[in-house]
């Protein structure tokens, strides 16, 4: 199906040479998301502010101005990013209503380069999720088959970029959340080096792996993205330095690029399907020139375990502002303080939150925190090791994203164990703070499958590229 | 009552935490003024302090330069690797349902405190100090169904410093409390403006017959050097009573009430909560560089102890160089070692100096009567004319006082300073023949002592030359004078 959005540079040079306006675009994009609304692909939609961004952009383009490198490009966020016009709910009720006093920093730098948020997306709440299901607002149907999941926790904004919404989306990825519904659903889906793009306004899940997800059509709209988004930023001071002055596609041969083959990701688990989708796409690029080895990391198959021990003890803990005492949901029976706080986390956070604060506040109960929180560094230390020392014959990995194509609405609903194993492939790049992408790769029964690649930390140009490259590959 | 007798079968152990405001003009973790003091509810306040979706800590750079200055202070040297960690707690006065502090690896680890008890030296070890943000302030108004919160305060820097069980009287805790303060100031750390809540003490006091500890009770919250060493007090005197009857010392978190001057319980053991510490991933960990530490090492200025030494070796005693080293806090804008340590190349002048400051400036300046007009920038000139006139004896110790006093009224020093003393008569008269007509008028009027001299009781002259120093109206020589007598008297 063709695409109504031509690659995001072209659009803001077309922007603001005069060959379409901004608020032509932002009609587009507004009228395909009205269009598609039963996707349920977005919470919100910022017409008002879109339109009036638009407006202006036109305005001072006619009197000459030179707007930025995504003059006029509408986008969707999350709705976990703070964004001004909309209310931002990281889709809990207890967020509700809740209207940002400040923007984030990401939104900030899109908007200076003449972006236009236009709606903000579905995910599973707080990013609790590979599905979407655990959105209070009800889940987003893949845009494949309506009777299955888009992937999570960034579902919402992968949906809207193969339901061509908009060119590109923000999510946001701490375990796979960008990368998982970019394979389900069918598009690009890029989580940078943690640390290269600022978290500041994001509702925070897992602070030591949060990162700020690309949802899009191409790798070239990513590194075009990207190359607005990375640097350091003083409001968060796990921010990075850019490796590079300008994220760019320049190089797509895969000719010598020496590729290691995860072996630990290409075993036991996979969906035959899957296995062949991505054996494959191997295949292919290798025959375009590309070394390919197979590799261990042998710490992988603790990964899952450590990241479900590490992950809920920072949402517990990051969760605990929602106390229903400034902001938010506030429980309006409650009769004092003590049942305020219980009344209003109570009915305010859903299932998984809870689930995973109760298990966060475990694995950090004093004599647990050795037991579990420590040993799981532990063990997280051992797995970056056994990366870095991979990445000493191999420039990249290569693997599946994810063990299935999208699974039914419903289907792991009430097994959160299996809900988990979605992350298994994912959360590796997401513990070690690796550069991780996810392209397109074939298909298995109908259902998209994705590539995923990654490299080592703070080379996301070089990863960009080669993923470039293997784009061109897969399409060819 | 317990005797005395009782009362000195026990061993009392104290140990002092003391959080100290670090004098930053933003906030630990935010761009937000930190000067809560007298401020209205709720306006020092951005999204950080107030825990919004989405805010992120940036730590403030000062706290750690100040908190860096402190572990010097502290007698020890701030960590090369320090970071931060959360411990988790719900109230409304803590916006993000953590506290940031530093829980295994803070910023200042060991050092000591020597402190003087009835003139005694004695050292307080510290176990450690660390950087934290303040929360913010409750209040519960009286017969009301709700409850206020000022996030004013919230993520104001704090220094907690953490010391060994080191002391074991009140008066200890007292000099301790009190020492800490000495050399918050002096390492300029804090406003250390205890009536503004700028340093607080909880005091861990417990008694014990035997080498084991007793169980400890911690009074919180005590704003002056009188509240900890009355609360110390308080809690030796409330337990071992308990222990005499037989009953057992709770594990508890006690207040003090001072109006009534007791502790009472407010948080017993089994209410202490779970603080599930975590390291926190939002902040990375503090780096200080060798050369880092080595800068701020080089900007400490001399502190207490080793004034106490100097002032020692410059002859004041103990009490006269506690004045010295009190005042020097107490008026910061006046400032007497900065003067005196630029004088200590001439020992004889630093001596005078030291000597005027204590029985001339510091009780002039409390005192709140007196009238004081000459700006603080024109006293070292002073001070080195009348120490000039002094040496060339041309001024008597009294009449040097009595001239600093009266130009320390004026609002601009006489240009001739000399010319001024001797217009007010205060100039010593070392001329022969003027004096020996008041020997001979003194030796006259006395002739009782003239003969005690005659007898080689040598007590009398001292009397003889008082007489004469009376009646020259303090302007002669007094050596002159004795010579006179003396001579007069052969």
């Amino acid at each position: 199906m063709a695409s109504q959005w031509k690659p995001v540079s072209e659009l803001a040079n077309d922007v603001q040479s005069g060959v379409i306006s901004a608020s032509e675009l932002v009609e587009a994009s507004l009228k395909t998301i009205a269009a598609k609304s039963e996707y349920h692909a977005v919470l919100s939609v910022l017409e008002a502010s879109a339109r009036a961004r638009a407006k202006d952009i036109d305005t001072r383009i006619a009197k000459g101005e030179t707007i930025g490198k995504l003059a006029g490009v509408p986008f969707i966020a999350k709705d976990n990013f703070l964004v001004f016009g909309a209310e931002t709910t990281a889709a809990s009720n207890i967020l509700k209503g809740f209207q940002a006093p400040y923007q984030s920093t990401a939104i900030n730098l899109l908007e200076a380069e003449g972006a236009i948020c236009v709606a903000k997306a579905n995910l599973d709440a707080f990013g609790h999720g590979a599905s979407t299901e655990n959105s209070d607002f009800g889940p987003t149907l893949n845009p494949h088959d309506k009777t299955r999941v888009p992937g999570g926790s960034s579902g919402g904004s992968a949906a809207a970029v193969v339901l061509d919404m908009v060119p590109f989306a923000l999510g946001t990825d701490t375990g796979g959340s960008s990368r998982q519904p970019a394979s389900f659903s069918g598009c690009v889906g890029y989580k940078p080096t943690y640390g290269l793009i600022s978290r500041s306004g994001v509702v925070a899940m897992a602070s030591s792996t949060d990162t700020i997800g690309t949802l899009a059509r191409s790798v070239e709209d990513v590194a075009t993205i990207t190359d607005v988004l990375a640097g350091i930023d003083e409001l968060d001071s796990t921010t990075i330095q850019r490796e590079t002055e300008g994220y760019a596609i320049t190089d797509t041969s895969l000719k010598g690029k020496k590729i290691g083959v995860v072996k630990e990701y290409m075993g036991e688990g996979l969906d035959p399907g899957v296995k062949t989708a991505i054996e494959s796409a191997i295949e292919k690029l290798a025959r375009a020139g590309a070394e390919i080895v197979e590799v261990s990391i042998p710490s992988l198959a603790l990964s899952l375990a450590i990241y479900y021990i590490l992950v809920p003890a920072e949402i517990s803990s990051n969760l605990s502002r929602y106390d229903g005492q400034r902001f938010g949901y506030s429980d309006a029976s409650a009769t004092n303080l003590e049942d305020s706080y219980v009344k209003s986390r109570s009915h305010g956070f859903g299932k998984e939150a809870k689930r995973r604060i109760i298990i966060g506040t475990h694995v950090l109960s004093s004599g647990y925190y050795d037991a579990y929180y420590k040993k799981a560094q532990l063990v997280r230390t051992k797995l970056i090791n056994e990366f870095n020392s991979v990445f000493e014959s191999v420039d990249y990995l290569v693997g599946p994203t994810a063990p299935t194509t999208a699974f039914k609405l419903g289907e792991n609903a009430n097994d959160p164990l299996q809900m988990y194993l979605a992350d298994v492939m994912t959360v590796g790049a997401s513990l070690a703070g690796l550069p991780a992408i996810v392209i397109p790769a074939g298909s298995s029964e109908d259902l998209p499958v994705g590539l995923q690649l990654m490299s080592p930390a703070k080379t996301d140009n070089q990863l960009l590229n080669v993923a470039a490259a293997a784009q061109k590959v897969m399409s060819a | 009552m317990i005797s005395k007798e009782v009362k000195d079968q026990y061993q009392v152990t104290i140990g002092i935490e003391c959080h100290v405001q670090l004098k930053t003009v933003s906030k630990l973790f935010a761009s937000v003024g930190n000067d809560a003091k007298g401020a209205e509810p709720n306006t020092l306040i951005s999204h950080i302090c107030l825990g919004m979706p989405g805010a992120l800590p940036v730590l403030n750079e000062a706290a750690v330069e100040l908190a860096s200055r402190a572990g010097f202070a502290l007698g020890s040297r701030p960590s090369s690797f320090s970071k931060f960690d959360r411990k988790h707690y719900f109230y409304p006065d803590l916006p993000l349902g953590y506290q940031i502090t530093q829980f295994d690896e803070p910023i200042v680890l060991g050092g000591e405190v020597q402190t003087i008890v009835d003139g005694e030296p004695h050292v307080v070890k510290i176990t450690r100090a660390h950087l934290e943000a303040d929360a913010g302030k409750s209040s519960h108004p009286a017969n009301a169904d709700y409850s206020l919160v000022d996030l004013n305060r919230v993520g104001t820097p704090l220094l907690e410093i953490v010391s060994e069980p080191d002391i074991h009287s009140p008066a200890e805790a007292r000099a301790y409390a009190h020492e800490l303060y000495l050399l918050m100031k002096y390492a300029d750390v804090s406003e250390a403006n205890l009536f503004h809540g700028n340093m607080r003490f909880d005091v861990n006091v417990s008694v014990s017959k035997t080498d084991e500890l007793g169980t400890r009770t911690e009074t919180k919250n005590l704003n002056s050097f009188r509240s900890v060493e009355k609360a110390a007090e308080y809690e030796i005197n409330r337990q071992i009573e308990l222990l005499e009857k037989g009953t057992l010392i709770q594990q508890e978190t006690r207040g003090w009430d001072d109006a009534k001057q007791r502790t009472s319980s407010q948080r017993g053991k089994e209410q202490a909560h779970d603080y599930r510490y975590m390291p926190d991933p939002d902040l990375p960990p503090v780096i200080l560089s060798d050369e880092y530490i080595e800068r701020i090492k080089a900007t400490i200025p001399t502190l207490p102890n080793e004034w106490r030494e100097r002032l020692s070796s410059l002859g004041l005693d103990a009490s006269q160089s506690a004045v010295l080293i009190e005042a020097e806090v107490d008026s910061e804008a006046v400032g007497y070692l900065d003067v005196l340590e630029s004088a200590l190349s001439d020992q004889a002048y630093a001596k005078q100096l030291a000597n005027w400051f204590v029985n001339i400036e510091i009780p002039l300046r409390n005192d709140e009567k007196a009238n004081i007009e000459l700006p603080v920038d024109d006293r070292n000139k002073l001070y080195s004319e009348v120490h000039a006139l002094a040496q060339e004896s041309l001024l008597s110790s009294s009449n040097a006082k009595a001239l600093i006093t009266d130009i320390f009224s004026h609002s601009s020093l006489p240009k001739d300073i000399r010319g001024y003393a001797d217009q007010q008569g205060m100039m010593q008269v070392s001329d022969t023949s003027a004096i020996e007509a008041i020997v001979t008028e003194v030796l006259s009027a006395n002739p009782q002592a003239a003969e005690d001299v005659k007898n080689g009781e040598m007590k009398a002259i001292g009397f003889l030359v008082g007489q004469v120093m009376k009646a020259s109206r303090g302007t002669a020589n007094p050596g002159l004078a004795q010579e006179l007598i003396r001579k007069k008297l052969q």
